[in-house]
């Protein structure tokens, strides 16, 4: 027996007959590219995961569990899990604060505003691959910025991308150095989003510039730094790009980030099945921050 | 029927009917970047298309990465290449398990007597053949006379290993970087482990290892192979930065006349030059060739090569005028072709007579002697175990694993396959 508050539902809930026609037309290409592009490999990737598989022939050699059983033990792994968490760390505490802080200092009608941000913005339009690879001449012991410092204070010449302590934080440089300007323009968007007569009336009433930041800047531009958080622990599980031209995971395996663990052990080792479950792993570590994310720090955006 | 079997499906219709109707096409896919090599082949495909009308071949060139990670793939949907270009190994035999390759024994049983025996045994899966070998190459040391001779080293005189050791601190004291080694890329440094390997255990070292014999690739051989790597880790003779120095980089080292040794494919004397500083390299005069040294108590002889084997594969659906080129393209004359351009040391018997480099001769000298031929490690063991030959070699050369333990992670991986 329908009550009041589903009677009032019902309307808007049940479609129209011209609404269905709709459905029925625009719907099928739709769930048929997301069925063939993102469903069935998904489900694909998952089901290799259970076999030990090369990629030639069908997968036969069922192994249940064993793939995982490797990656539990595996060294790499441990250390490329470690390399993710650290992106993420520099990427929230390094990236997105000075993204912030450019953002004020170009936002306004300061001279020259447009080119600075041209030039921030610059590097995160460069190609990724093209990127790594200028940085890993820059980093280079023999030529480059590197070279050209030790040269000057006539030090030993230093292979920054060959020493296994410090390889990775030299990505770590290159990937703020990349991502900052977009979270950088993210944050103009907001900041320009932002009412004028808000800040002004708080002015008038006698509040220092650093309270006006706090209490009113920071607060309204809440639903942007949420997303630039989001995408920006997203965009650090999937680093992989910058990893390849720098050092393709080497000294000795230290700069490995989950997905270029994947492609090297997975994909060049033609070892597809165990490439499928460092996928899966992956993809459940994605969406569960996705969802678990979106549900608490983005309800109400 | 599922959808991806009925696009499937409809795609074959489409492709049927579009070849009933035009000529037959036979795509050939290949990596070789060897300029004198890519002239050569596309003369020859014009060569067949102008004396076999009706049949346009082709040859198609993909980047060495793209083509490996692409293969698979391609090999199993309808746009697989009728030809393909192959390191034999451990590749091939999965594609030939994999029922993708096409057996050709009876087709090429004139053709295969003419070649080689050792690169012909190379493109056999089940005893079968699937393809055949145009190329056979050998890994050794490149000199630098010069740097040779400023070091007070005499090259002739490096026989083994000890030598060769007290070769590499000669050098050293002499202010000059012994070996250049783009390790950056991994496979560079396996080289040395590879030779080691077949000098110090002799030919039967990799076979047993395969069959799981003796240990298998935890057994006293590799071991051994890895404590020799990491003695001369130990002094130190890469250039400063090696574990970054990519391949070609190190070939340019060595063009500008920085290091004293490369140990490398044939294709260095290619490289060495367009990577160099100063764009010109090394004069060739001042280069020369030493073979690997032997090993004290090793069951290899100082005979036995190590280098790649490279050849075509023929696809399961290939028309037979694929198979028909593919001996058309392994006549003698296009073998001498090869030879004296210097485009590659060609299998076919006698057609090494054609060489004039006298680097290139003293290859093919080696490999016409030749008492065995080991394949690359990597590419005779597969991607996943040739994957960790790689990695331990720079780990056991660098210090950062010992030989023990790189043996073991070998055999753990050689299980887990």
């Amino acid at each position: 027996m329908p009550t009041a508050e589903t009677a009032h539902f019902e309307p808007a809930r049940r479609m129209s007959a011209n609404g269905w026609a709709v459905a029925l037309v625009f719907l099928p290409p739709a769930l048929l590219l997301f069925t063939v592009f993102v469903a069935l490999p998904m489900v694909e990737a998952a089901w290799y995961g259970f076999y030990d598989w090369d990629g030639y022939g069908r997968p036969e050699r069922f192994i249940g569990l064993k793939n995982y059983g490797y990656l539990i033990g595996n060294p790499v792994f441990a250390r490329s899990l470690v390399n993710n968490g650290l992106v993420i760390a520099v990427s929230l505490l390094v990236e997105l604060p000075l993204a912030l802080a450019a953002a004020m200092a170009v936002a306004g009608r300061v001279v020259g505003a447009v080119w600075f941000r041209m030039i921030f913005f610059l590097p995160y339009v460069l190609a990724d691959v093209a990127a790594g690879l200028i940085w890993r001449y820059m980093f280079s012991g023999d030529y480059g910025l590197v070279a050209t410092i030790t040269g000057a204070l006539g030090l030993q010449p230093y292979y920054l991308l060959a020493d296994r302590d410090w390889a990775f934080t030299a990505i770590l440089i290159v990937i703020i150095w990349k991502y900052f300007g977009f979270y950088m323009m993210l944050y103009i968007a907001g900041l320009k989003g932002i009412d004028k007569s808000v800040l002004e009336a708080a002015e008038v009433d006698g509040a220092s510039a650093l309270q006006r930041f706090r209490y009113i800047t920071l607060p309204l531009l809440g639903p942007m730094i949420r997303l630039s958080i989001f995408f920006a622990v997203v965009g650090s599980l999937q680093l992989f790009d910058i990893i390849v031209p720098l050092t393709g995971g080497g000294p000795f395996d230290t700069t490995h980030t989950m997905v270029s663990f994947l492609y090297y052990f997975g994909i060049t080792r033609m070892r597809v099945g165990f490439g499928s479950a460092v996928g899966v792993v992956l993809f459940f570590i994605c969406v569960t921050f996705a969802i678990g994310y979106q549900r608490i720090f983005m309800r109400n955006d | 029927m599922s959808l991806r079997t009925f696009a499937l499906a409809s795609a074959c219709v489409f492709a049927l009917a579009g070849s009933a109707l035009a000529e037959t096409n036979v795509t050939i896919l290949h990596v070789n970047e060897v300029a004198a090599a890519k002239t050569l082949w596309d003369k020859i495909a014009a060569d067949y298309n102008a004396s076999h009308p009706g049949v346009n071949v082709q040859f198609k060139y993909l980047e060495n990465e793209a083509f490996k990670a692409k293969l698979p793939t391609m090999l199993q949907s309808d746009d697989r290449p009728d030809l393909f270009y192959s390191w034999a190994g451990g590749v091939m035999q999965a594609q030939a398990k994999a029922g993708l390759l096409k057996d050709i024994t009876a087709d090429v049983a004139d053709v295969a007597p003419t070649m080689s025996q050792t690169a012909v045994n190379a493109f056999k899966a089940d005893g079968k053949l699937v393809g055949l070998p145009f190329e056979l190459g050998e890994v050794a040391f490149y000199y630098n006379k010069k740097l040779f001779a400023q070091a007070g080293v005499k090259a002739k005189d490096v026989k083994t290993w000890d030598d060769f050791l007290g070769a590499v601190k000669k050098l050293k004291a002499a202010g000059i970087t012994p070996i250049v080694v783009g390790a950056g890329e991994k496979w560079p440094m396996a080289f040395f482990y590879d030779y080691l390997v077949i000098r110090v255990g002799g030919e039967s070292a990799v076979p047993d290892a395969k069959a799981n014999k003796n240990g298998g690739f935890k057994n006293a051989t590799f071991v051994e192979a890895g404590k020799r790597l990491h003695e001369l880790g130990a002094l130190d003779p890469f250039q400063p930065g090696y574990l970054q120095t990519s391949h070609a980089q190190s070939a340019g080292v060595f063009g500008d006349g920085k290091a004293a040794m490369d140990l490398m494919g044939q294709w260095l004397l290619g490289m060495q030059a367009p990577n160099s500083a100063s764009g010109k390299g090394l004069p060739e005069d001042d280069i020369g060739i030493l073979s690997f040294p032997t090993v004290p108590d090793g069951k290899g002889k100082a005979t036995d090569t190590m280098g790649g084997i490279n050849g075509f594969l023929v696809t399961k659906s290939a028309p037979a005028e694929a198979v028909d080129f593919l001996k058309f393209f392994s006549q003698k004359k296009y073998a001498e072709e090869a030879a004296a351009t210097g485009a590659y040391i060609p299998v076919v018997k006698g057609a090494e007579a054609a060489i004039t480099d006298p680097l290139q001769r003293r290859l093919a000298d080696d490999l016409a002697a030749s008492t065995y031929h080991q394949n690359y490690l990597d590419q005779d063991l597969g991607p996943s175990l040739g994957g960790v030959i790689n990695e331990i070699s720079v780990a056991v050369a660098a210090g950062q694993t010992t030989p023990e333990a790189a043996a073991a992670a070998l055999q753990e991986a050689a299980e887990q396959q």
